[in-house]
């Protein structure tokens, strides 16, 4: 058994620690405060190939392997929770479905501008009334001819207002429950698609999420991906990768709030002397420290698993439940070990505090990961 | 534009500490990164490709781990990586290093060669000019801008401590540039995985190169270290404390009594 990274992974780690470092921290601050959408520095992720990781070369991606993608998502999410789930969502919620159920044709056509970085993607199958019940969709898409007319609307679509394209759910034959929902791929130019509200969140405020409005929009039969009716399997796929991405955006978090705390414990006195010489302080950094160790081991091995083409469905529902719920745990502690000062903007972990909670609830909540794992358990 | 690049891997200063007893670097468990200043010389290098086209090869001396510099800036974007490997090259000073690396830039074929300033574990700034003068090249150090390349010419802007000189040169030449003559670029996903996957390292032996045994390494090497030693610390510093006022008049009367103002 091996514990080790490989020398990619670990050129990997360090670009993306000092991209993410030298061009997001100087701005991630900034952008949590006024919700800007990091234009620029996620172009710069895309051009690097940090948008499409795993993608084939020959599909505009970079070819690497999901053990990078891991550390990549971890790296930048360290640093800036909102580029974590922009990036992400690119790749694991866009360019894998293409990748896996796409035709040539769509893969020639959408996955390699959104594998390059040259075009945005977002995955829009929440709705108002269907969130963890994702197979009560009400958006319809009614074939006609050769094009289907889809209506309904979308909600929490991360990067709606900013993608080029999204691929989306709908009810092709409601009669059939789950089996009646079809994915199809959306210019967001096509006339009938918009966006509404842009959600005031309490964090990844530098990330954008928002409703997708569709009346009456015309999508050509050649951007259904995978059959029709398959749709509700091909979002369950996608997600267990995505849970994947949000565990290492979690593990980031922590692993930030950790940091942070053991350098605030040094440096802050309290009765003459470091508040890290007091026990008190010592637990909770040995607990981070314990904690994060361990979720970077189920981050890493159900990102493994993906690599190696074993199943994952279960590992990546481990990583995700475990991982946000430590972040919660580091964050609120890093916090606690700077006190006042911790619950003021002046420090970055009441960021790392807001930004954590998301990653108990998005991609598929605590308890559906417990589902998740307790289902395929007990089957 | 055919361009070499000499490339050193070196221990990242910013975490080294000093044992306090030897004096001596404690390099255990302190990571090895691609010098600063040569990846300037990678930078430029490739913006240079990109204009007149051509290929870049990075050039290293060293052991074999030494590989992972080269293959970082085989990610940012070099073609070829040349690595000088044998034990003979070993206990070499900049003489004898920069004997090496010329014997291996002959051999490789070359327009223009790039070197970072100097390297921060040694802070020699004498490989490049020592390579130019064994190859008898004209070099241009302290590169801060590069003008123009083209018509077989070259014109950079040089740094001083008091301005510039703007210095033309035939090509081929030697530069040797400082971090203000651009901004390197990332290592991109996909040259990560080229650099690991899909090339690779040419190593070179001495025989290879054919060096003369009496100018490489250990024995090549005409200065030798007598002793190393840490600086000696500086004393405490003083603070000095009350109002505004009173701070300034003891700040005055202590810069008079060591002269430094009359």
């Amino acid at each position: 058994m091996k514990f080790s990274l490989n020398k990619e992974q670990e050129m990997i780690r360090k670009t993306a620690r000092e991209f993410a470092e030298n061009e997001i921290g100087p701005i991630a601050a900034h952008i949590d405060e006024t919700a800007e959408f990091p234009v620029d520095t996620v172009k710069k992720l895309g051009e690097l190939g940090f948008m499409g990781m795993t993608v084939p070369k020959e599909y505009g991606g970079a070819g690497m392997d999901d053990v990078s993608y891991a550390i990549a998502v971890e790296e930048v999410s360290r640093v800036c929770a909102s580029h974590g789930v922009t990036m992400s969502v690119n790749n694991s919620l866009v360019c894998w479905p293409l990748l896996k159920y796409g035709t040539e044709e769509q893969k020639q056509k959408y996955l390699i501008p959104l594998a390059n970085g040259e075009k945005l993607g977002c995955f829009g199958l929440t709705e108002p009334s269907a969130g963890t019940d994702a197979g009560s969709q009400n958006t319809v898409a009614i074939k006609e001819g050769d094009k289907y007319i889809i209506n309904g609307s979308k909600v929490f679509i991360t990067n709606a207002s900013q993608a080029q394209v999204a691929i989306i759910f709908a009810m092709t034959d409601k009669s059939k429950g789950t089996r009646g929902i079809s994915t199809f791929i959306v210019d967001t130019d096509t006339p009938g698609f918009s966006t509404g509200t842009i959600e005031d969140k309490m964090g990844i405020r530098g990330s954008v999420q928002a409703e997708l409005v569709f009346e009456d929009m015309e999508i050509p039969e050649e951007n259904l991906l995978g059959k029709e009716g398959r749709g509700f399997g091909i979002a369950m796929a996608t997600l267990d990768g995505g849970r994947i991405g949000i565990a290492c955006q979690a593990l980031g978090i922590a692993q930030a709030a950790y940091e942070e705390s053991v350098k605030y414990a040094k440096e802050r006195e309290q009765f003459g002397k470091p508040i890290a010489k007091f026990q008190a302080i010592q637990w909770f950094i040995a607990d981070m420290a314990t904690e994060i160790d361990a979720a970077r081991l189920l981050v890493y091995k159900a990102a493994f698993d993906k690599w190696q083409k074993k199943p994952y469905t279960v590992s990546a529902a481990m990583a995700k439940f475990f991982a946000s719920d430590i972040a919660m745990k580091a964050t609120r502690n890093a916090i606690q070990v700077h006190g006042g000062y911790g619950y003021t903007k002046e420090y970055p972990v009441e960021r790392f505090y807001r930004d954590a909670k998301i990653t108990e609830i998005y991609e598929g909540t605590t308890e559906v990961q417990k589902m998740v794992i307790a289902g395929n358990l007990l089957k | 534009m055919d361009i070499i690049v000499c490339v050193k891997q070196v221990p990242d200063t910013t975490d080294v500490k000093i044992d306090p007893k030897t004096g001596t670097l404690i390099r255990e468990g302190v990571p090895s990164i691609v010098n600063p200043d040569d990846k300037h010389a990678i930078e430029e290098a490739l913006r240079l490709k990109e204009k007149f086209g051509g290929k870049v090869t990075v050039l290293s001396m060293g052991p074999p781990q030494a590989g992972d510099a080269l293959r970082e800036a085989s990610a940012m974007g070099a073609d070829d990586m040349v690595l000088l490997c044998d034990r003979a090259f070993a206990g070499a000073d900049t003489w004898a290093t920069s004997h090496t690396l010329g014997e291996a830039a002959k051999k490789i074929g070359y327009d223009l060669i790039i070197c970072g300033r100097e390297a921060i574990d040694g802070d020699t700034a004498q490989i490049g000019p020592q390579m130019a003068e064994h190859l008898e090249l004209p070099q241009i150090t302290y590169v801060r801008k590069v003008e123009s390349a083209d018509g077989g010419k070259i014109v950079c802007e040089r740094a001083l401590e008091d301005g510039y000189e703007r210095v033309e040169a035939n090509l081929p030449a030697l530069l040797t540039v400082i971090s203000d003559v651009n901004k390197p670029r990332y290592p991109s996903v996909r040259g990560i995985v080229e650099a690991y996957q899909e090339k690779e390292i040419t190593t070179w032996t001495a025989a290879d190169i054919n060096a003369d045994s009496a100018c490489i390494g250990l024995d090549g090497s005409p200065t030798s270290v007598k002793k190393s030693f840490a600086p000696e610390p500086k004393g405490e510093g003083e603070i000095l404390e009350g109002s505004t006022s009173e701070v300034c008049k003891q700040l005055v009367t202590k810069l008079m009594d060591k002269n430094v103002v009359r």
